[in-house]
């Protein structure tokens, strides 16, 4: 009894903080845009046999048909997938760096990387803005040290998009990375060495390898929220920057258009769960073939 | 027995596979190995014995290249292998954590080095397998390291650094982390793979019983120096300081002054109250010289009345330590001094012939013991 009660516990948050809050929306999603409150019918005040049979796939057809939506997708997906890679090759060797540097300072780099998540997330992308403008102080420099004539057009730009995105999940990308970095054990390396290997080869056949988990971590932990970004492209994007968060925003505020905004959402959960569920499943077989 | 003994050190026209000459290496203020020079020959199997921090690492991985000697030369074959790499060395190295590679199973493992070669993919096959066989791993060849257990995982190591058919393998406390009775099985293990394969091994070691059992000859260290280089017997039965003598096995030390009584015999003065001892030493003494007679207990033989011996002295038995085998007694002198005889129980303990407090003889022969100078 009581071991089933401890059991219940997390499985009831799970429940209520995840797959209640989905089946909302998912419901929100096959219901019909309406002039009322909450802004769409039917609802649960229909009585449950009447609402369930009004529901339908309309709004994800809609989806199909224009080609704003799978573009948002797409551009979305391109502009997450090139954040995450640059995102791994700035926070990977700052990660290797840390683990690698003396002990006593470990701590004090590990709260450095910590530090920017004590200011707000908007406040911070905002600061890029005055950065990066035309008038900013990236382009005042260029100016002053002679590298440019005219100002460079960063803001507004995916360029900005994937800059904010790198600064601002750069930390989600060094913490695993650097904890797996920070568990290998020196000898490896030496061992490696010592049957041949160059620094650098060593590098590619032990350090990697040994340190994938923290990688694949790291780019989960940065694509997915990268995906569905909306403050950073709306505040550093330009017009030509199509992000899906951008869309189902608008949907949502500008057109009220829940049940559409909920079918974006319903999708967008989709891309991101189909894929990591088959990783997954490919890392289990990996495990039982290994043993 | 016909066959020559392998002593290639008491031969002077033998040349050294390594050679240590005046080597200093310091780590900041530290030094960690102090002026040493040092010969270790082809096919030896050379066990540097010391307690932690006295350098035996430090001179293991100045071998494997990990660390460049601060003064002084290291030539491996005549070479000065100062500033070449670890990965250039024919040199390999088995460590202490075994540092497997844990995203590989153990037949790639044991492949590593090999592949490092770029020989074709048969003959490093080849090579796989034998290795296999010659460590009895052929059953666990497809397994990851958390698979196999740690002796096996000891194995593989072994396995992995003599893939390369290095000209000299190191061994860094290669059995620290096996349990009693495994540790004794795999050092035979060790000795008969270093005898099949001919390759000159070292080991680093701080259990100086392992020390002993496998190795041909052993350096005791202290302090980055090195105190003594014989073969095992020689250091423990003619140890040329109070240093190696105390630290190999159990020993009694008396502390006196020496007066010659003889052909290479010497009275040694180490109270007062008692009657000098005789001692039997090559090494001469001067009159009146300090001196330490150092002498095994296994060599002091106790009894009830006072025996027919070279040396007697009579105490009372403080402590008997009973190691089920053997039984070491203490017998502390009217002097305050303890003096150890340790004796072979050949008989059940009920018949023990002495028992706390009893007043018993120790004895000992005058070649019983070393005279040593300090």
């Amino acid at each position: 009894m009581r071991r089933a009660v401890l059991i219940a516990v997390p499985y009831f948050w799970l429940l209520a903080l995840f797959l209640i809050p989905f089946a909302v929306v998912f419901k929100i999603s096959l219901s019909d845009i309406a002039l009322a409150i909450p802004p769409y019918t039917p609802t649960a005040k229909d009585g449950i046999w009447t609402m369930l049979s009004q529901l339908d796939f309309e709004n994800f057809v809609f989806l199909t048909q224009d080609d704003l939506y799978w573009k948002a997708y797409v551009s979305s997906l391109q502009i997450a997938l090139i954040s995450t890679v640059l995102t791994l090759l700035v926070g990977y060797p700052m990660a290797y760096a840390m683990a690698r540097a003396p002990e006593q300072w470990r701590p004090t780099l590990l709260m450095l990387v910590i530090l920017p998540f004590w200011t707000s997330f908007l406040i911070r992308v905002y600061a890029w803005v005055g950065i990066l403008s035309g008038e900013g102080f990236l382009n005042q420099f260029l100016l002053w040290i002679g590298i440019i004539d005219a100002p460079l057009t960063i803001l507004n730009t995916n360029i900005a998009v994937y800059i904010g995105i790198v600064y601002t999940y750069l930390p989600f990308m060094i913490l695993p990375i650097y904890s797996a970095l920070d568990r290998l054990d020196g000898s490896l390396i030496e061992a490696a060495e010592d049957l041949g290997c160059s620094r650098i080869r060593a590098f590619w056949l032990v350090t990697i390898p040994l340190s994938r988990n923290g990688i694949i971590a790291g780019c989960f932990l940065v694509f997915i929220p990268a995906l569905g970004e909306f403050v950073i492209p709306s505040l550093l994007g330009g017009s030509g920057t199509l992000m899906i968060g951008k869309v189902l925003f608008e949907e949502f505020f500008s057109n009220r258009d829940w049940p559409v905004a909920s079918a974006v959402a319903v999708i967008l959960l989709l891309i991101l769960i189909i894929p990591i569920v088959l990783f997954q499943r490919n890392e289990q077989k990996q495990v039982e073939d290994g043993s | 027995m016909a066959e020559t003994v392998f002593a290639p050190w008491d031969d002077p026209t033998e040349k050294p596979l390594i050679r240590f000459r005046n080597v200093t290496k310091r780590f900041g203020d530290f030094t960690a190995i102090d002026d040493l020079t040092l010969d270790i020959f082809e096919r030896e199997f050379f066990a540097l014995l010391g307690p932690s921090g006295c350098g035996k690492t430090t001179m293991m991985r100045m071998l494997a290249g990990f660390e460049n000697p601060t003064e002084g030369a290291i030539e491996l074959a005549g070479q000065d292998i100062a500033g070449v790499p670890a990965n250039k060395r024919a040199v390999n190295m088995m460590f202490q954590s075994y540092a497997l590679f844990p995203h590989l199973t153990v037949w790639d493992n044991i492949a590593f080095g090999l592949r490092r070669e770029s020989k074709d993919k048969a003959a490093i096959a080849a090579r796989v397998e034998e290795m296999l066989k010659l460590t009895r791993l052929e059953k666990f060849a497809r397994r990851k390291p958390h698979q196999i257990s740690g002796g096996q995982r000891q194995r593989v190591a072994l396995a992995r650094s003599l893939a390369k058919a290095p000209k000299l393998l190191l061994l860094d406390e290669p059995l620290g982390a096996l349990d009693a009775k495994l540790r004794e099985a795999t050092q035979f293990e060790l000795m008969d793979i270093q005898e099949k394969t001919g390759t000159t091994f070292v080991i680093v070691t701080h259990d100086q019983e392992e020390a002993m059992t496998v190795a041909s000859r052993v350096a005791v260290m202290d302090e980055g120096r090195v105190m003594q280089v014989s073969t095992p017997e020689r250091i423990y039965e003619a140890p040329d300081s109070v240093y190696v003598a105390d630290f190999i096995g159990d020993v009694n030390l008396l502390h006196g002054t020496a007066t010659p009584s003889g052909d290479e015999t010497y009275a040694v003065t180490w109270s007062a109250n008692e009657a000098p001892v005789q001692a039997a030493s090559t090494r001469s003494f001067s009159t009146g010289q300090t001196c330490h007679l150092a002498i095994r207990p296994e060599k002091v033989a106790i009894y009830k009345d006072k025996p027919e011996a070279d040396n007697a002295v009579q105490g009372k038995v403080l402590d008997i330590a009973y190691l089920g085998n053997l039984s070491t007694y203490h017998v502390e002198l009217p002097t305050g001094d303890i003096i150890k005889a340790q004796v072979a129980n050949t008989r059940r303990i009920s018949r023990r012939d002495f028992t706390w407090e009893d007043p018993v003889w120790v004895s000992w022969s005058k070649t019983a013991g070393v005279l040593l100078a300090e």
